[in-house]
Formats: structure tokens, C-alpha cells, sequence
């Protein structure tokens, strides 16, 4: 009984089919498999964004009022937070997938261990793609973790105990928030971060609904579906030419109004500059113990309150960097905010020196020469100056020190500075 | 009766499971393996001396360094995370490499020591017996994963305190079920090794010279792990098998974080997929000449 079951081994010989089209006809199989993969992964985001759920219509002002009345007080979720502000890439930011040594966890590190300050950290969400995992309990418990590879940087703040960890370093951040600011105060006391904070959705909505008023419009722009749920999206767009933003996408939870995702994208076109969105999301109550925080055993632990009162100390007698701070914070003195809306213009009167230009002698030649490369040179009647510029915000200092910044376009500042001449 | 005397011709349902046997025992009992099993062996004894030498044994120490692998500045805390690290630093290169060799010698070795004809002269069938080197291939991820891991545990124990784990949110969990986590990690890495032995296999099937089959597999380890470094190439790298490999470490977090590990796997069965169908096009369609 002769078996020819395992045709493989002599199956050339066969007669039949010629070898050449059982080869072709075996080759597709791996050609197909991947193709269909390619489709799966190419189709199914466009038919998930695609898919614009059936809502009944709604005015923008319902929807801006069903945000307002949103009292959503417990939630957990996955954020996903992308930033694009065309800032140059900064050394230690954002970085740090080392080839074949695996990934170092964040980025810049310093030895003292102070990395773990909440403020060092905002830093990293400026630029590049950040996920984050949220939860939130009322006003007095939230949980904010970064997650980065290999490596996590939570924010838990119960109470009036805010603890910062930073898992690369294993370090963790303790600060007390006053006592006496807990009646008045609703939102997180401010050792948190405000921009942290402002990476969810709710505020980064609500911040945009305020610099409303007769110099936007506000329209809803049909719906979408955010992290499964079904959304209406809020479209609001600045009337002001000179503005540089083009236009902001708010999602907005069809069922409970919590803005789910939050999209800036400037007038340029390209990317959004930011573009924060709840990937996941719960609205249960998040466990209890999500709150809490212990500092695990061998963890370094910074009292936040004494160093900042150290810091605060040395403040006076210090005069290396810590007078440039000082310096700075005389000039915010002379802080003024010009127009209104959208093409608002933060002026900031300088001390007379301004930027060394490269014409100047010594190490200030090349420092200019340096700024040069960075900004363009503009002239008006105000003088001279030079205008750096992102995607979003530009910023113009003139030769004199006065520095002009705002979302607007490089002609509006120019005009700025004439009129303030 | 005429009946019976066929049976013994029909390959029994477990027939496969002895080539199996037989092909792993094989492998396993080759000193090329052995030697790579050692080198991976050695690689978390190196890195747990390394840092008892550096931080001369003070516990606590270490802590906010420069850049290192990852979790290395919690070993002198706790022994265990000396598996998470060793792993962390075997994942990248040495594993996929030992991968390769077992991987791109699997067909082409066999070919090449004028063996393979007599491998398919008994009634294995093409489709079976690349299977069971793909197989044989999977067991090596696994046990070469376990044994890195037992390694490093073993290192950690003697080396460091061993004690509750810290995970990455910051919360500690026991020692037990720290090492629950550790099992789960190491089998998180063994299974992101299944799309690199698959592109080994097809890589075998085209070739009869085994080194050539190895070297190529290694070099395109290489080569991929680098275009995965390029920011400018963020487009692709989503679809290069090592883009998610260490989100093993999700598996440290509280709660776990599935989404990077779910990509991971996925992309995992792709490549598996697509390549093991392409070295079984190639294969059975082949000339077996040596």
C-alpha cells in the first residue's frame, strides 16, 4: 500500500500541475496574508474615524452649557497627549530609546535626585507623544501618571499630600499643601502642576472656551467617536486674521458632556500642535487605593517643602543662575498684555540691553551670531529686532530688549512694536 | 487483519511529537547551543557584579544615575529586578542573536551537512518537518528566556536583598507575586522572539550554507534595530518587530497596561504569519539537492 500522502517530498514529479504555477500559487500565500494585514491595519483606523455616530443636533451653545454643567467627578482613562509646537528638539527630551542597551527612562536625569520635581518633568510633555494614565476622584484625588518606556512618573495628589515618583530614579517627591486653602479652593492645590493639569481634555477645553467672546466663532461640526463613546465635536475657530491658530476640535461626550479630546491645529495646516485625547475611558469610581501612596522601601524621598524653602534661601545670596531668575521676574514687572482675543500680545518692557547683536565684541559676537541662525532679523520703525518663531507662538525682541510674544503672525508683532513706538 | 498490517505505515498522530522529541534533543544537545545558552547565563551574573562592584553593596545606592538599562538603579534594592534588567539588556541583542543562529542553521544546517534528504526520505512530509523546526526554534526562545531569568534570579538572590517589589506606579507588591510577575515578563519576552525566529526560519529556506543563513539573519537583527532608532523613519517603524519589545516592562505597572504588550503580540503572530508561510512556499517548492 503504497502512500503518497506526504506529497511535499516528491511532489515536482507528480505530473499534474506544473511545478512553476504550484509555486506561484504557494508564494501567494504569505503575499496574501500580508496584504490582508496591510488593508486591516491601512482601513480599520479610517473606518474607526470614519465613524461619526447618529446624534440628535444640537446648538453649540447646548453643548457649551452641557460642558459647564458636566459634573463628572470620577473618571480613570488613558491619555494620549501629542505635542508639535515645532520647538527644536531639546537635548534629553523625549528621547532615550538607546538602540541595544534598552531604553534609559526618561531622559536627563540629575544626580541630586531632583529630576522627581513635578516642574522638571512638564518639560518632557512639551514636545513629542506622552501617554498618560489618569484617574480622578473629586477635587481632592487625583492620580496622574506619565508613562514612559521602562518607566513611569506618577503624580498622586489625596488630601493635602501630593506625592510626586519618579520610577527611573526611584525617587519620590512629597509636598503638603497648606491646610488653610482647602475651603475656598476647589480645584488641586497648586504644588500641582498647572500644566499637567492642563493636559486633560476638560481643562485645556474649558481654557479655550473662555478666550471666546465676539472674536470667535463657536460652532458644533458633526460628531466622532473618542475612546468608544459617542461625541458631538465643538469646532471653534478665531475670527482675527493674524492669529496663527487655525482652528480647535473639542470632543464632547454626547451622554455626560466631558470633553473627551481636545485637537489645535494651526493656521499653517500640518499637524495638530497639540493633540490631547482620552484613548480609554471609565466613569466609574476608581479603587480607593489608586489614591493612596506610600514611598516604597530603598526609595529616595525629597521633602519638596524644605527643599523649596532651601532653595528660596539660598535665593538671596546665590548669584549664579539664581540671578537671572531674579532678573527675569523684575522684568515680568513690566509685563503688559496688548489687544485682546486671540491676537493678544504679551509685551515685556526690557532693561535697555537686549540681545547682543553680532556686531558686538568678545563672546557676545558669537552668541549673536548663534541667535541669528535661530531668529530672523526684522526691521520697522520701532528699530530693529529679531523674530523667533514656532508653529503656534512668535515671539519678536527687539534690539532695545522689549520682547513682544503671542499666537499671532510675524507682522502683527511688527505692528505691535510700531504702535507701542 | 490485512488492515493492521497498513497502520504501522500511517504516521500515528503522535509521530510528529518524536520528531519533535527527537529534533529538540538534537539541538539542545549541540555545544553551539549549549555555548549560547551559557553566554546568555553569563549575561546577568556580568551586569550583577557590575553593579555590586559599583555601588559597593550600600543598598539605596545607585539611584538616579546616568543613563543605564533600565531598572538598574532598583537592583541594589531588590534582587529581583536584577531578572527585569538582565532581560532588558539580553532582549535588544543577545537573544534575538542565539534566536538566529538556532533559527538560520534549523533548515539550512541541515542542508548543508547533506542531512535534510534523509530527514525527508522518512515520511515527515515537508509541511511537518518545518514545523517541527519552527517548533524546535519556539522551545529555544522559551528556554533561552527562562534561563537568563533563572539566572539573574539566582545572581539576585546571592548578590542582593531580596524583598517586597516596587513596581513602577510606585506600589509594592509582594515578593511572591513579584515573581509571578517575573514568569509573566519572561514569557512576554520569549513570545516577542516569535516573529524573529520565523524570519531565521524563512532566511534558512532560502540557502543551503548555514552560516550564510545565520549571519544574514543576525545582520537584518541588526539593521532593523537601527532603522527602529531613526526618529525620521517613525512612519515604518510601528511594523518592525523589535519597535515593542520592551513593553514588557507594562507588565510592571499598576494596573497593567495592556496596549503596547497587545501590539507587541500582535505584530508578534504577523510576522509569524507571513514569514512561516513564506519559508513554507519556498521550502516545498524547493529542489532538495544536498
Amino acid at each position: 500500500m503504497p502512500r503518497n500522502e506526504p506529497t511535499e517530498g516528491t511532489g515536482e514529479w507528480d505530473g499534474g500541475r506544473s511545478p512553476g504555477r504550484r509555486k506561484a500559487v504557494r508564494y501567494a500565500v504569505p503575499v496574501a496574508v500580508a496584504g490582508v494585514a496591510a488593508a486591516t491595519i491601512g482601513l480599520v483606523p479610517a473606518f474607526a474615524g470614519s465613524g461619526s455616530p447618529d446624534l440628535p443636533k444640537i446648538s453649540a451653545q447646548d453643548l457649551i452649557a452641557k460642558i459647564a454643567k458636566s459634573d463628572v467627578q470620577q473618571l480613570s482613562g488613558t491619555v494620549r497627549v501629542s505635542t508639535d509646537l515645532g520647538l527644536p528638539s531639546l537635548p534629553g527630551i523625549g528621547g532615550g530609546a538607546g538602540g541595544f542597551g534598552g531604553a534609559p527612562g526618561g531622559g536627563e536625569k540629575s544626580k541630586d535626585g531632583a529630576s522627581a520635581e513635578p516642574q522638571s518633568k512638564l518639560m518632557e510633555l512639551a514636545s513629542g507623544a506622552h501617554t498618560l494614565r489618569v484617574a480622578a476622584d473629586g477635587p481632592e484625588k487625583q492620580r496622574v501618571s506619565i508613562v514612559d518606556k521602562t518607566a513611569e512618573y506618577s503624580l498622586i495628589h489625596n488630601g493635602n499630600e501630593v506625592w510626586a515618583y519618579d520610577s527611573g530614579s526611584n525617587t519620590a517627591v512629597h509636598n503638603t499643601a497648606p491646610e488653610g486653602r482647602h475651603g475656598k479652593q476647589h480645584r488641586a492645590p497648586k504644588d500641582l502642576p498647572e500644566d499637567l493639569k492642563n493636559a486633560t481634555p476638560q481643562d485645556l477645553a474649558k481654557q479655550a472656551l473662555k478666550a471666546a467672546g465676539d472674536t470667535t466663532s463657536v460652532t458644533v461640526d458633526g460628531t466622532a467617536r473618542v475612546a468608544g463613546r459617542d461625541a458631538y465635536q465643538l469646532l471653534i475657530k478665531p475670527k482675527q486674521a493674524a492669529s496663527t491658530v487655525g482652528s480647535i476640535r473639542i470632543a464632547v461626550d454626547a451622554a455626560n458632556g466631558v470633553p473627551l479630546k481636545f485637537t489645535l491645529t494651526p493656521k499653517s495646516g500640518g499637524a495638530a500642535a497639540i493633540d490631547a485625547g482620552f484613548t480609554e475611558v471609565d466613569f466609574a469610581k476608581p479603587a480607593a487605593n489608586t489614591f493612596s501612596f506610600t514611598p516604597p522601601k530603598g526609595a529616595k524621598v525629597v521633602d519638596g517643602d524644605k527643599e523649596r524653602a532651601k532653595a528660596q534661601r539660598e535665593h538671596g545670596k546665590d548669584f549664579t543662575s539664581r540671578k537671572d531668575m531674579k532678573d527675569f521676574k523684575k522684568d515680568m514687572g513690566g509685563l503688559n498684555v496688548l489687544g485682546k482675543g486671540w491676537t493678544s500680545i504679551a509685551t515685556i518692557k526690557g532693561a535697555g540691553s537686549g540681545l547682543p547683536s553680532g556686531k558686538d565684541q568678545g563672546p557676545g559676537g558669537d552668541a549673536g551670531k548663534f541667535l541669528d541662525s535661530l531668529g530672523d532679523k526684522v526691521n520697522g520703525s520701532f528699530g530693529s529686532g529679531r523674530v523667533f518663531s514656532t508653529r503656534l507662538v512668535n515671539a519678536l525682541i527687539t534690539d532695545n530688549g522689549t520682547i513682544y510674544v503671542g499666537a499671532v503672525d510675524k507682522q502683527a508683532l511688527i505692528d505691535a512694536a510700531d504702535a507701542a513706538k | 487483519m490485512s488492515q493492521a498490517e497498513a497502520v504501522p505505515r500511517r504516521p500515528r498522530p503522535l509521530w510528529s511529537l518524536g520528531l519533535l522529541r527527537s529534533e529538540i534533543g538534537t539541538t539542545f544537545r549541540r555545544w553551539r547551543t549549549l555555548a549560547l545558552l551559557a553566554v546568555l547565563a553569563g549575561v546577568p551574573i556580568l551586569v550583577g557584579i557590575a553593579v555590586k562592584i559599583e555601588t559597593g553593596g550600600r543598598p539605596g545606592g545607585g539611584g538616579g544615575g546616568e543613563v543605564g538599562p533600565a531598572f538598574i538603579s532598583q537592583v541594589t534594592n531588590n534582587g529581583l529586578f536584577l531578572v527585569f534588567t538582565s532581560l532588558a539588556v539580553t532582549l535588544p541583542f543577545f537573544l534575538p542573536m542565539s534566536i538566529g543562529v538556532i533559527a538560520g542553521d534549523s533548515i539550512a544546517g541541515e542542508a548543508h551537512g547533506g542531512t535534510l534528504r534523509y530527514l525527508l526520505v522518512a515520511p515527515a512530509g515537508r509541511t511537518r518537518l518545518l514545523l517541527v523546526k519552527y517548533a524546535t526554534t519556539l522551545t529555544f526562545c522559551l528556554v533561552g528566556t527562562l534561563v537568563v531569568a533563572l539566572s539573574a534570579l539566582a545572581t539576585g538572590a546571592l548578590l542582593f536583598p531580596l524583598g517586597d517589589v516596587t513596581l513602577l506606579s510606585g506600589t509594592s507588591i509582594s515578593f511572591g507575586e513579584g515573581l509571578l510577575r517575573a514568569l509573566a515578563i519572561a514569557c512576554a519576552v520569549a513570545l516577542s522572539l516569535v516573529g524573529v525566529a520565523a524570519v531565521g526560519l524563512f532566511i534558512s529556506t532560502l540557502t543551503s550554507s548555514g552560516i550564510a543563513a545565520m549571519a544574514t539573519t543576525v545582520g537584518l537583527l541588526i539593521t532593523v534595530q537601527i532603522l527602529d532608532t531613526i526618529p525620521q523613519l517613525d512612519a515604518i517603524q510601528p511594523y518592525l518587530f523589535p519597535h515593542y519589545w520592551l513593553s514588557f516592562a507594562d507588565l510592571l505597572r499598576d494596573p497593567v497596561y495592556w496596549d503596547q504588550l497587545q501590539k507587541n503580540f500582535g505584530l508578534q503572530a504577523l510576522y509569524a504569519v507571513v514569514f512561516g508561510s513564506a519559508a513554507w512556499a519556498r521550502f516545498t517548492t524547493r529542489d532538495i539537492t544536498a
